[in-house]
């Protein structure tokens, strides 16, 4: 292959596979968050337990994540299509990467915002705030460093899946390491692919700590 | 009219094996303008009486009126709004770590629908009332322990309390800081007309600032009084038993100055 096609492929690869990532850890957050901030709350020692509740959102959580991303992505091919009007390309992976985002990202929600103090809690409650004003202006913003390292690692999962979805034809980088790589023995272009994967991983990780040690206050300046 | 008045308040707190009773039919009054102490031994349930003042605990039994008004016949929007006179202090100070000292000051204010200019302008008052105007921009992790709490009565006055709870709020400082936080306590009790409820395993802190003092001993109110004549001529084996201890640490402070 001829130097200026592969790089053209390389960059429209990276587009189609941050495109995939970015997309979908943000729906995966739009499920997820409000998902782990009711677990946390739901919870016994949360703010307001409920035991029914926290019990189906645990389980179906479990379930979500015990799915192995490979299986899934086949598993829901019928609804991805019902979607997007077709079960392959690169906005069609979308739907299985935000599923198998969501109960992963709740799960960190959950973990960071049970780390927030509980004397923090009750000293907001003993102010008189309500539970919306508990939720937003005490857990979440206390637990912010926690909840960006848990972007942080939630894109970088969902980078890996992306590159999984081209076994089916998923589009991105994980596609062209496939097709070429793989299925037309061109390993050059695959060791190309995955130095490219490797790099975004790293970009990822190191702008993600970044962010999340600037805004926290905890440590002096 | 008491502005705090507990009424055969009991409290059991559910557990496996058999339900502990953390208060057994309270009866207490706290007047208006006064300093009140609650003491007692780790275990004797201080905390969590203080917490049934403001319901962040709520009684198993009994009535709390805070002015008249019982507390557990108030709607959830009332009690926030009743929440807001009662203002609390605690042991480990519960600052927002996130924030920086004069928002931490204007979180009540956020809470009650002030506006930010207003909140601000507001809470450089407060911060200088404390002692910590240069200190405003500060976050929380840069400060001392003592420095901490009068961020938190800061905050606190913020509310515009007619109440102050505290929390074992001298529990986590040093002796001379302990001082310092006291009078600034019975400074506010003074100048503002507020009421302080103290609750503390301390007998210094009750001889120092309170006015009158109640003694808890296993969730069972022991003896309520003027702090002088319960420290003169104590009836309970609670109170004799803290005053008995005081003796002891003093002694050996003694001693320890001897040698």
């Amino acid at each position: 292959m001829i130097f200026k096609d592969m790089m053209t492929m390389l960059a429209e690869g990276t587009r189609d596979t941050l495109y995939m990532v970015l997309i979908s850890t943000l729906l995966g957050y739009v499920i997820g968050l409000p998902l782990g901030i009711l677990l946390t709350i739901s919870d016994v020692d949360g703010i307001s337990p409920n035991k029914v509740l926290y019990k189906i959102l645990d389980i179906i959580i479990n379930i979500t994540r015990s799915i192995p991303f490979l299986i899934l992505l086949i598993l829901i091919m019928p609804f991805t299509k019902l979607v997007v009007g077709k079960s392959y390309g690169t906005t069609a992976t979308i739907v299985p990467l935000t599923i198998a985002a969501a109960p992963l990202i709740a799960r960190m929600v959950e973990s960071s915002l049970k780390e927030v103090d509980k004397g923090v809690i009750e000293a907001a409650f003993s102010m008189g705030a309500g539970g919306f004003t508990i939720i937003w202006k005490v857990m979440v913003t206390e637990a912010r460093t926690s909840l960006l390292v848990g972007v942080t690692i939630a894109l970088g999962t969902i980078l890996g899946y992306s590159a999984m979805a081209g076994v089916i034809g998923g589009g991105g980088l994980g596609d062209i390491a496939i097709r070429y790589g793989y299925y037309r023995y061109e390993t050059g272009v695959m060791i190309v692919t995955v130095a490219v994967l490797v790099v975004l991983m790293q970009v990822l990780q190191w702008a993600g700590m970044l962010i999340s040690k600037k805004i926290d206050r905890r440590r002096g300046k | 009219m008491s502005i705090i008045e507990l009424k055969n308040v009991s409290k059991t707190f559910d557990a496996k094996k058999s339900n502990i009773h953390a208060l057994s039919n309270i009866d207490l009054c706290v007047e208006e303008g006064e300093i009140f102490g609650v003491i007692g031994l780790s275990g004797a349930g201080k905390s969590t009486l203080v917490r049934c003042m403001n319901l962040l605990e709520k009684p198993t039994d009994g009535e709390i009126l805070i002015d008249g008004k019982n507390l557990l016949k108030l709607s959830n929007r009332e009690l926030r709004l009743m929440r807001r006179e009662i203002g609390m202090i605690f042991q480990h100070f519960n600052l927002l770590m996130q924030r920086n000292v004069l928002d931490n000051v204007c979180f009540p204010m956020e809470i009650a629908g002030v506006s930010k200019a207003e909140a601000r302008k507001r809470a450089k008052q407060y911060l200088d009332i404390v002692g910590l105007s240069d200190k405003a921009k500060a976050y929380p992790v840069q400060l001392s322990g003592g420095q901490k709490q009068r961020v938190a009565i800061a905050r606190t006055l913020a509310s515009n309390p007619r109440i102050i709870l505290c929390d074992e709020a001298t529990s986590a400082l040093d002796p001379q800081t302990t001082g310092t936080i006291l009078n600034l306590l019975k400074q506010i009790n003074k100048e503002y007309q507020i009421t302080v409820v103290v609750i503390t395993h301390e007998m210094r802190v009750v001889e120092e600032i309170c006015d009158r003092v109640a003694v808890l001993d296993h969730g069972v109110l022991a003896e309520v009084g003027d702090v002088k004549e319960v420290f003169k001529a104590p009836k309970s084996n609670a109170a004799k038993a803290l005053l008995l201890e005081r003796k002891i640490k003093q002694l050996e402070g003694d001693v320890a100055n001897d040698i």
